[in-house]
């Protein structure tokens, strides 16, 4: 006994229609080729191949003006967590105004008509659960209390949002699709072959990354759209703002046998059979045409008494489910990542702002790690603190910061890494009294060192080292090697003045495991906090003495400080 | 099969009836959408970080006043009851009525930089503290404050350096260094009413204050304790002054004499004094021993200008050598006096 057996004929004709439907003005057809399913699948396909698109394009000779981070900045949950964050919104952000509005129209459309992360997870549904019977289906379609739980996710959300903390991005479905596919889909196709990039581009944490979305995805085949009915905030923001809705699915009692065949392939589970739960509908139609019995419409402004207008949750639950967002905030922020006890593997690209606002802006969709042409970008685990995980920090062994780039702060769209000129990241023109950006300083390890430590030649660190004059410089030496030969060597050093942090000389030196020269985070110019040097007053420049226009290569230190005048009397 | 999608109300709908059912979604994408557009921040990045380095400052007003025993006058008052050199040295100047007003608001800026007992030499002497605070408060001061931002733990200082006791007891209030009391100051730009005046330093731009006993404060009285200092000489007046700054003022080391010589151009204060009562003479500036400590020119000097009493101090630590490079700095920027032979030095016993 698989299907219900539907009745042959409409069991009654409704005595006295309640409405006087036939001269409505019917926008979509109901039945035929085109009908508004075939419609909708047809709008999913083609939003998720303008993601796809986006993707692709975000990469080095390809983003040519192209909105790539679109899906992020229409999204309202990044548009709320960073107006409550930082009190603003940024740049394109403005797109996420457009969603909101639609949604306070007509419902959670976004879920089932344009997000491409949940038509991923209804075609993983559908995939998998195609021998379910008919009551099966029905079974695993009804509303469960636990759907609740994304509410008080997004409430965790916007508690440790008030008080400064960006921590959408864990499951925010648009920040988690461009991560994942950034960090664990391109590199894996990357693998097998699919030359997505010249040099193939890897990533720490790529497991993690791509747990998640597997979890997240796959959990489709036990319970259809499991993460979204259970877990996405964005969808209970989403649902939260259907409440204000103008239109959605109504059932007409009166024509209504209860044969439950309305939940065969309902995807919000929101109870169509019953009193509609607004909040959880995706507006996807299916029930409408399930319904043998023509009792289901998508109507305007149907009746209030024939609904369950607001999300099924308590409000002490919220409640309790804020302030646990405002305690990940204190118990993050108590462990000093961000003050005292800051990483010196904190190492951020060029642009970005200072930590604290970093951490307030920052979603995590890693955009800036895809287009990052050298990968030297790479998501954090725990080097800025758990608010931190998968936000963007360098890591010289995987690549080095190209000078003449800034493409990470482009497509940033929430304006963590700023849009910074080349100009500007150089110190040059208008910059010239602020000086270039820099993201950390290079530390020589003398003990690692060929010329310092084991009487051989090298600097390499020199030759690639990109400004000018060259932060790294030699004295030059002539010892005795263990066998009596004379051996002149270069030993190279760091003018601190003019290191920027790129990390070129990290990434390109010979000690390959544990790199004889490294950059560590002090040093960098967003913050006075973490700087190294003492800036001069008058101009605001790092002192850089003028007269350094060359290499001062073969200068013996002085001897004593001339200003030094306390000789003992 | 009917239509799935009908954009007409099934049922007859009033106007009032439609405001009633739409008026709160209205409302709400007005005032969302409204929100999100009056709070758009078009910025790109040049605009954020120059915002960012154009970020609000506080200024400082000048503490001082004209000097009636002239600019140039130090007093030197050797002794050894604090209570009747501070009140000699005053009288001196003028009388310190001449400067401290019924109603002021007092700061008085010891150095309480070290966990160290007062006979070490490291900090400002309590007695000398506390007569302070006792004369000012004769002179009709509303509140006596006490404040320094110490390297080691703050409230550790106040209390072995017997400085916090010795602020209660002659009536002074304590105010600790918490962080939300820090603030970035123009540093060397001065406000005068509405007027605000001045450049910046040679090495101080911005930088973090203790601004709170500042702003509070209508008269500023600086006592340092006669120092030496591993790098820069000589800790006196006007080194006192880097214990009002925070941030990372351990870069400072890396320009030690251009930052001091910033030091007068930053504040202005109403009086200083050096507490030399005890000399740090060697290992300064943290001491250790009391071998280190010289009690046998016990004398405190006091002034309007920092430079000319730090001149004066530098003898008292006995070295050869030229004196600190931050006081002739200080001198070439119009700053205040080295030259002992330009100082009208009064020196007596009490």
């Amino acid at each position: 006994m698989s299907e219900p057996v539907p009745p042959a004929v409409p069991a009654t004709e409704p005595v006295a229609a309640p409405t006087p439907a036939p001269e409505t003005p019917s926008s979509l057809p109901a039945g035929g080729w085109l009908r508004v399913t075939r419609l909708r699948v047809l709008t999913q396909t083609f939003f998720f191949l303008v993601f796809l698109a986006a993707i692709w394009l975000t990469s080095f000779g390809r983003l040519r003006g192209w909105p790539t981070s679109l899906f992020l900045e229409m999204d309202p949950l990044v548009g709320l967590t960073t107006l409550l964050t930082t009190g603003t919104l940024y740049r394109a952000m403005l797109w996420s105004i457009l969603l909101f509005v639609l949604t306070l129209l007509l419902g959670r459309v976004f879920c089932n008509w344009v997000c491409p992360m949940g038509t991923l997870i209804q075609f993983t549904g559908w995939l998998t659960g195609r021998r379910r019977t008919d009551q099966q289906r029905i079974a695993l379609s009804r509303y469960r209390k636990f759907f609740q739980l994304k509410y008080l996710l997004l409430a965790v959300v916007l508690g440790a949002a008030v008080f400064g903390s960006a921590q959408n991005g864990w499951f925010d479905p648009q920040p988690t699709l461009y991560r994942s596919f950034t960090v664990g889909v391109l590199p894996i196709l990357g693998k097998l072959g699919v030359p997505v990039s010249v040099r193939p581009h890897e990533h720490q944490f790529a497991w993690l990354v791509l747990g998640m979305f597997l979890l997240i995805v796959g959990s489709a085949a036990w319970i259809p759209r499991f993460f979204c009915r259970t877990l996405c905030p964005l969808g209970a923001f989403l649902g939260f703002l259907s409440r204000f809705s103008l239109a959605r699915i109504d059932r007409d009692p009166a024509k209504c046998v209860d044969c439950d065949l309305c939940l065969k392939t309902c995807e919000g589970a929101s109870d169509p059979q019953g009193a509609l739960r607004k909040s959880e509908c995706f507006v996807c139609f299916n029930c409408i045409e399930d319904c043998p019995y023509d009792a289901l419409s998508f109507q305007w402004l149907p009746k209030r008494g024939r609904e369950v207008t607001n999300p099924d949750v308590g409000r002490r639950s919220v409640i309790a489910a804020a302030a646990l967002g405002a305690l990940f905030f204190g118990i993050s922020r108590t462990s000093g990542e961000t003050t005292k006890n800051w990483s010196k593997t904190a190492i951020r690209p060029p642009g970005s702002v200072p930590e604290k606002d970093f951490l307030a802006r920052c979603i995590k969709c890693d955009q800036c790690i895809r287009v990052c042409p050298t990968n030297v970008l790479q998501p954090a685990w725990l080097e800025t603190g758990v608010e931190g995980v998968f936000t963007p920090v360098m890591n010289m062994r995987m690549g080095y910061c190209e000078l003449n780039c800034v493409l990470c702060g482009t497509v940033c769209p929430t304006g963590a890494i700023q849009k910074i000129s080349l100009e500007q990241k150089h110190g040059q023109g208008e910059w010239a009294s602020v000086g270039p950006v820099t993201s950390g300083t290079a530390f020589y390890d003398r003990g690692r060192c060929f010329p310092w430590a084991m009487d051989r030649p090298c600097v390499v660190c020199e030759e690639v080292c990109p400004v000018s004059p060259k932060a790294i410089y030699t004295r030059d030496v002539v010892i005795q090697d263990r066998w009596g030969n004379p051996v002149t060597l270069h030993r190279p050093y760091i003018d601190p003045s003019l290191c920027i942090g790129c990390g070129i000389c990290e990434h390109e030196c010979p000690v390959a495991d544990e790199r004889a020269v490294r950059v560590t985070a002090v040093g960098e110019s967003r913050s006075k906090e973490r700087s190294l040097l003492l800036e001069s007053g008058n101009t605001g420049q790092r002192a850089v003495p003028s007269e350094v226009v060359a290499p001062v290569g073969d200068t013996p230190f002085e001897g004593q400080d001339p200003f030094r005048s306390d000789e003992p009397g | 099969m009917a239509e799935p999608v009908t954009w007409r109300s099934p049922h007859e709908i009033k106007r009032r009836e439609f405001m009633r059912y739409a008026g709160g979604t209205v409302l709400t994408a007005v005032a969302g959408a409204g929100l999100g557009l009056a709070l758009h921040d078009g910025r790109d990045g040049r605009q954020y970080f120059e915002d960012l380095a154009n970020a609000e400052t506080v200024t400082l007003p000048r503490y001082d006043l004209n000097n009636p025993a002239g600019p140039n006058r130090i007093a030197v008052v050797h002794g050894q009851a604090a209570s009747v050199m501070v009140k000699a040295a005053f009288d001196t100047l003028g009388g310190l009525d001449k400067f401290i007003v019924p109603g002021d608001v007092v700061l008085v800026k010891p150095n309480v930089a070290f966990d160290r007992p007062p006979e070490m030499g490291a900090s400002t002497s309590p007695e000398v503290l506390s007569a302070v605070i006792q004369q000012v408060r004769e002179c009709g001061a509303k509140r006596v404050l006490v404040a320094d931002n110490p390297i080691n733990q703050p409230e550790g200082c106040f209390e072995k350096t017997g400085l916090g006791p010795a602020a209660r007891a002659a009536g002074g209030e304590v105010i600790l260094p918490r962080p939300e009391r820090f603030t970035d100051l123009a540093v060397g730009r001065l406000r005068e009413g509405d007027q605000v005046t001045g450049e910046p330093g040679e090495a101080l731009d911005r930088w973090l204050v203790f601004y709170e006993p500042l702003r509070l404060a209508t008269k500023v009285i600086g006592i340092a304790p006669a120092k030496d200092h591993n790098l820069c000489g000589a800790s006196m007046t006007m080194k006192n002054w880097y214990g009002l700054l925070g941030g990372r003022r351990n870069q400072f080391h890396q320009a030690i004499h251009e930052v001091i010589a910033d030091f007068p151009l930053m504040i202005k204060p109403t009086l200083v004094m050096l507490d030399a009562t005890r000399i740090l003479t060697r290992n300064g500036p943290t001491g250790g021993s009391l071998a280190d400590v010289d009690t046998t020119q016990s004398q405190i000097v006091v002034g309007t200008d920092m430079v000319a009493v730090d001149a004066y101090g530098w003898g008292l630590l006995r070295r050869r050598g030229r004196p600190p490079e931050y006081l002739a700095r200080a001198k070439r920027r119009g700053l205040g006096e080295d030259d002992l032979g330009l100082v009208d030095k009064v020196e007596f016993n009490v």
